[in-house]
């Protein structure tokens, strides 16, 4: 089978939940016959017609339509066209999507997909990290799916779940990152909620998700020619957050790291870390750390952007600085 | 009309007497446009009613007895004592409760008819109102917009009642005629005098028929004055006395009840024993739900999610 790459699979996950329901449809800039700025619903507007319908430039509007449509019974995928313009719909999604159910009784079951994170010259305005924005509000579900095969199984499962889910596809993944396969079923993968060891180890913990999963996993191959193994967490969502999968990993460890591409500030690496201060404390041999992007807007030159975020180097230097404290 | 004239006289009384708190939202003044737009929406129409609908509210299906447990915040009303107010409805049988942010239900109303156009169920409309200043939103101008893009068979009543709580109309818009608006949108447009029932329920009527004849979305404007503050912490000392003794400040119910004692179609005697009958109906049933359990919170699941397996830990 020749390779799927991470974007192959978000389109194949939306075609199959096209086939398979006839309540899913999706809404968004420029996806019908375009395909999408990235062409993640290539040529599905063509298979199902009518299905696969254009928006004006409208994201409050879009999200207000989606919840509309999903109280009447769809199951709408609305698809931003990057995570960054999801703030002109912000008031939907966590207003109205978040609150409907806790307020009515009545479920949202809605999928907003956030194109995220940065790829070399996006810049600040089509470069960010909005997880922990929506993962804020009690009442949305927040996937950062960091594998192929999970773009592909998460997806999936957003859409079948009652409740509104954030998936925040990684661009940097989309052409970069390869399967030989999907998962015939999405009972063959971890269900969403489950964190996976994405590489065992013994001397420390990396806790990341999305893009910095593969920044993680380099730096802990580049930490064998210091001797140590470095354990990485994959949280797959960041809501729900599976606490129980961090604090055996640092129950094993000893120390912990935790990665994120997105600002420090409030943001769920400071989440993790609270998690593990208050429920694990003795588990520590190290104060724990974080290791997130500069406290600025996202920069445009590859130079600065690949400093402003982390790196299987800047997470290898953090990761030094951590054992031996 | 009479119902939520007299409901909402006895929920201002609730209020005053320290029984509702947060805030009472009255629509004094907007009964007529409002009920003219709920009687003529049916079962399998949406409906997405605003602050001043009670009227419009009850001829659509919502009762006193829910009105007063979510003002009261009785654990048995269909908000739980988890929403108050205005914000109540039963969004799965099409009746949507309202968010406070302005023009938001526009284009949720647009959703839930895309859902039934897409099940080929045809001839249902859907319906929302707004105030003058809601229509400063950006959602309210995305949600227009998207109404008309998809030809989607939507009614949009303005009640232009001059006040955006405080703000007059001349800081609040510069166009001469809202109405002008559904040009620019591209629908139809229809003008109501406001606090005439009859004018009201003939433009409401006309535009609901044509949405459901396929003709496209529908913004109707009618001007009228709220004749009670923004809420009823809010003595609307701002509005000037001139404007209250206009013909924009007349009131909607009285004028309704002497064109129809005029008409001979009511005579006083019935227009007085109504008025019993509905008060009498209107203080069993505040006695009643004074008497309901409030929301116990050692029994709330505190779990915003609709999937029980998020509840925990989430």
């Amino acid at each position: 089978m020749s390779s799927i790459t991470y974007l192959e699979a978000i389109r194949l996950a939306q075609l199959r939940a096209l086939k398979e329901d006839p309540r899913v449809f999706i809404y968004g800039q420029d996806i019908g016959v375009f395909g999408g700025a990235f062409k993640a619903t290539k040529n599905l507007a063509k298979e199902f017609p009518g299905r696969v319908l254009d928006a004006p430039i409208s994201e409050d509007a879009m999200v207000g339509l989606a919840i509309g449509a999903a109280v009447e019974g769809m199951r709408p995928i609305v698809e931003m066209q990057f995570a960054d313009f999801s703030t002109c719909g912000f008031n939907q999604i966590v207003n109205q999507a978040a609150t409907l159910h806790y307020r009515t009784g009545t479920p949202c079951p809605i999928v907003v997909r956030l194109p995220s994170g940065g790829t070399p010259g996006s810049g600040p305005f089509h470069s960010q990290s909005m997880e922990a924005i929506y993962a804020h509000y009690p009442g949305l579900v927040v996937m950062t799916p960091a594998t192929v095969e999970d773009a592909y199984t998460m997806l999936l499962e957003a859409v079948e779940l009652e409740d509104p889910v954030i998936f925040c596809e990684h661009k940097f993944l989309y052409y970069h990152l390869k399967a030989e396969s999907l998962p015939a079923t999405v009972g063959e993968a971890l269900p969403f909620g489950k964190a996976r060891i994405a590489r065992p180890g013994r001397d420390a913990t990396i806790v990341a998700y999305s893009a910095m999963v593969h920044e993680a996993l380099a730096a802990a191959e580049e930490l064998i020619q210091d001797g140590y193994d470095i354990e990485v967490v994959d949280l797959r969502t960041v809501r729900p957050i599976d606490t129980d999968t961090i604090l055996a990993s640092v129950a094993r460890t000893g120390r912990l790291l935790v990665v994120g591409e997105a600002w420090p500030w409030g943001g769920v690496a400071a989440e993790v870390i609270a998690r593990v201060a208050t429920e694990g404390f003795g588990l520590l041999d190290a104060p724990p750390q974080r290791l997130n992007a500069k406290e600025t807007p996202v920069p445009y030159h590859p130079a600065l952007w690949g400093t402003h975020r982390p790196t299987a180097s800047s997470v290898a230097n953090s990761l030094r600085q951590l054992l031996e404290l | 009309m009479l119902e939520a004239r007299l409901l909402e006289e006895k929920l201002a009384a609730l209020y005053r007497s320290g029984k509702i708190v947060g805030g009472v939202f009255l629509g004094r003044g907007q009964e007529a446009l409002s009920v003219a737009l709920g009687v003529h929406l049916r079962r399998g129409d949406i409906y997405a009613p605003l602050i001043r609908d009670q009227a419009g509210r009850l001829a659509f299906g919502d009762t006193i007895l829910d009105t007063l447990r979510t003002y009261l915040g009785s654990s048995l009303g269909s908000m739980r004592g988890r929403d108050g107010n205005i914000h109540r409805g039963r969004p799965s049988e099409g009746y949507h409760a309202m968010i406070s942010h302005l023009g938001a239900m526009v284009s949720t109303v647009c959703g839930g008819l895309v859902a039934k156009r897409f099940r080929g169920e045809k001839g249902a409309v859907g319906a929302t109102c707004i105030g003058e200043g809601g229509t400063s939103t950006g959602s309210f101008h995305e949600g227009m917009n998207m109404a008309a893009v998809e030809n989607l068979p939507l009614v949009v009543v303005v009640a232009n009642n001059q006040y955006s709580y405080s703000t007059p109309n001349d800081r609040q818009f510069a166009c001469s005629d809202l109405l002008s608006k559904a040009t620019g949108y591209g629908v139809a447009g229809h003008r109501a005098i406001g606090n005439d029932l009859i004018d009201c329920l003939a433009v409401i009527g006309e535009a609901v028929a044509a949405a459901r004849r396929g003709e496209g979305t529908q913004l109707v404007v009618a001007d009228l004055l709220r004749l009670v503050g923004h809420g009823e912490h809010d003595d609307a000392s701002y509005i000037p006395e001139a404007m209250k003794k206009s013909p924009l400040g007349r009131d909607c119910l009285e004028l309704a009840r002497q064109s129809l004692i005029e008409q001979k179609w009511l005579s006083d005697e019935e227009a007085g024993s109504w008025h019993e009958a509905v008060e009498k109906e209107v203080e069993e049933t505040a006695s009643k739900v004074l008497r309901e359990p409030a929301p116990d919170p050692s029994e709330e699941d505190w779990n915003a999610f609709a999937s029980p397996s998020l509840g925990r830990n989430p």
